[in-house]
């Protein structure tokens, strides 16, 4: 058992310390009308225990998953997650598969408009987050511009329908070409960095194209953006507004069974393998004779298409589009999407996707602490699960009895 | 097989090899030693392409490879155990292996050559499924020459094999070097600090110090000449 006495003693402290630091804010209250001071001592009470409790559950979990730690090196094998117990076992996949396709199926019948708009956007963010989970999760090269890519195909697609009249389809597969274009553009001054400064070029990377966008008023219109983006046609045919929703999360559906069913292949594939070589060691993945040039372009290209595509999904799914949806914000949530789920797994990748961009807009019952629950639900996550929500399959390989001796 | 002639490799500004020219022939265990900074290493690097030469030519089985990228080098036929072992820590030993075929497609001759592998290194194939991180240092350089060997290898560039080990491990290391050697007849590049075990299990050595090559002869000449004995035995 824990050390309680001293941990009680800990905690006591920082509960104390939580007084001292909420006093001005939750004790005080100055009543400027009549002039008077009031002195709320009971709030002062509930924050202190309130943070003992919260500081004496935090300890615990930590020494919980510490001597976890500990039973899993002596040989006594640790749980598997949730998920991955669900993911394994074969008896819960088929009835899970079979309720999951009715639901996908039928979910835009039953719900709202509303929530059908929430749900392509969460399904967007699956196929953004699997696309940096190429660059970030397999070949380790960290990229905080990310959402640059998503404006090339947001704006790929918004400047051609306004000037040529180019349709939805047309244009879905020019945005991931240009999307590419630009990945390799990005790509090759990057070629000798590593880590932290890779981390900086990506960055003012993303915020280049973000500044040309809101500037160059000739070419992209500048701040105000480009509005009345055709939505995306059935062959040829304009559809109404709520069937054309119903249409794009079909359309979205089929964009994320894809991006999975690509990524799977490229990850099995021997680029692939090139990449986790490159993630793991530079040096030994050029003896061992890989071409460290081609295999990191290929990384930046291919993460990029699936952003310069769902670009594209994004201009026709809003109709409007300016430099304001293309901040260092989103560059974020997509990395925050990656690592949470699990880098390097596509399953995790996905929920995380879910989670993160669903959970906001649920939360908005709770507007003021929206932010602050997913705040404390991500640092949670990273203290207690830093791996992710699945982590990658790669990783555990099962024991197989020699077939050559 | 391989001919260096006249090779000289900058870092930047700084000359690590000074017109340098050396030759190994099929077969052969070459050993190149002296003293920490004295250009052991680049001169490996140069030969792999990591550290492209400046000036010179390296000539192996009669083409030129100076200027060629590394992934052209490792596909003519040589590999290179790069120093501080360097395997990939997250990977198992068997994913480490198959990156080591990267560039091979005859999926039976791969099965053979594991099947030699796991008989060469016995202790490797009880750790396959375990990540190469949380091997032993004498393991993991047991798991980087292995991983050189399943690329086929004509020539073996190998880059302190001794680097942080226990004698006993250093001396079963040696053992396998040349076990390798005799076995499939590959031509074996050895720079070592260790100069003393070295020269034992080579044919033939060079002496380098600055970035210059001071001498070369036979391996046991070298082993009793004064001046090697006084500098790198410590006799």
């Amino acid at each position: 058992m824990m050390p309680t006495l001293s941990e009680i003693k800990k905690s006591f402290l920082v509960s104390l310390w939580f007084m001292f630091l909420t006093f001005p804010i939750m004790v005080i209250r100055v009543n400027t009308t009549e002039k008077l001071v009031l002195w709320r001592w009971e709030n002062m009470a509930y924050m202190g225990i309130g943070s003992f409790l919260l500081s004496f559950v935090w300890r615990y979990m930590l020494w919980r998953k510490e001597t976890g730690k500990k039973d899993s090196e002596s040989g006594t094998l640790q749980l598997p997650s949730f998920f991955e117990r669900i993911l394994s076992d074969r008896r819960y996949i088929v009835p899970a598969t079979a309720a999951g396709i009715a639901l996908v199926a039928i979910f835009p019948f039953v719900m709202d408009t509303y929530q059908t708009n929430i749900m392509i956007t969460a399904l967007m963010y699956i196929v953004l987050g699997l696309g940096l989970n190429i660059v970030v999760g397999l070949a380790g090269l960290l990229d905080l511009g990310y959402v640059a890519f998503y404006a090339v195909g947001a704006y790929t697609y918004g400047l051609l329908n306004h000037h040529f009249g180019l349709g939805f389809w047309t244009v879905l597969p020019i945005g991931a070409v240009m999307g590419a274009f630009f990945g390799i553009l990005l790509g090759f001054p990057v070629l000798r960095l590593r880590g932290d400064y890779l981390a900086i070029v990506t960055l003012g990377f993303g915020e280049i194209i973000r500044l040309i966008l809101e500037n160059w008023n000739e070419f992209s219109f500048g701040p105000s953006g480009i509005a009345q983006i055709a939505r995306p046609s059935l062959f040829g045919i304009q559809l109404s507004l709520s069937s054309s929703i119903i249409y794009l999360y079909f359309v979205m559906i089929g964009m994320v069974l894809f991006t999975i069913f690509v990524v799977n292949r490229l990850q099995n594939s021997r680029i692939g393998r090139a990449w986790i070589a490159l993630r793991e060691d530079e040096v030994a993945c050029q003896a061992m004779g890989i071409d460290k040039t081609r295999t990191k372009l290929t990384a930046f290209a291919l993460g990029a298409t699936w952003a310069g595509m769902v670009g594209v999904i994004f201009a026709a799914k809003t109709t409007f589009i300016n430099p304001a949806s293309f901040t260092f914000l989103e560059s974020a949530m997509i990395l925050a999407i990656v690592v949470l789920g699990g880098m390097g797994s596509i399953v995790g990748v996905s929920i995380a996707a879910l989670i993160l961009i669903l959970l906001p807009e649920y939360l908005r019952a709770f507007s003021e602490f929206r932010m602050l629950i997913f705040g404390a639900i991500m640092v949670i996550m990273m203290v207690f699960r830093p791996q992710g929500i699945v982590a990658n399959v790669r990783r555990s390989y099962k024991f197989q009895p020699d077939k050559h001796s | 097989m391989l001919r260096v002639n006249g090779v000289s490799t900058y870092y930047g500004n700084i000359q690590a090899l000074k017109n340098i020219s050396m030759e190994v022939s099929e077969g052969e265990i070459i050993t190149l030693i002296g003293a920490n900074g004295a250009g052991k290493t680049t001169t490996l690097m140069s030969i792999s392409g990591l550290v492209p030469p400046r000036q010179g030519e390296i000539i192996f089985k009669d083409r030129p490879i100076h200027g060629m990228s590394p992934e052209k080098i490792v596909a003519l036929g040589i590999s290179q155990v790069p120093e501080g072992r360097r395997i990939f820590p997250y990977l198992t030993v068997a994913e480490n292996l198959d990156m080591g075929t990267f560039l091979r497609n005859d999926k039976d001759n791969i099965r053979k050559d594991l099947a030699y592998i796991w008989d060469l290194f016995p202790i490797l194939s009880k750790r396959r499924h375990q990540a190469g991180g949380t091997l032993s240092g004498g393991e993991q350089q047991m798991l980087a020459i292995s991983r050189a060997l399943m690329a086929r290898p004509k020539l073996l560039l190998l880059d302190e094999p001794s680097l942080g080990l226990a004698p006993l491990i250093v001396r079963q290391i040696f053992e396998i070097i040349m076990k390798i050697n005799i076995e499939n007849n590959t031509t074996i590049f050895l720079v070592e600090q260790n100069a003393n075990l070295a020269l034992k299990v080579a044919h033939r050595g060079y002496v380098m110090e600055n970035g210059a090559i001071t001498m070369a002869d036979s391996a046991p000449n070298l082993l009793s000449n004064e001046a090697v004995k006084k500098a790198y035995l410590g006799l």
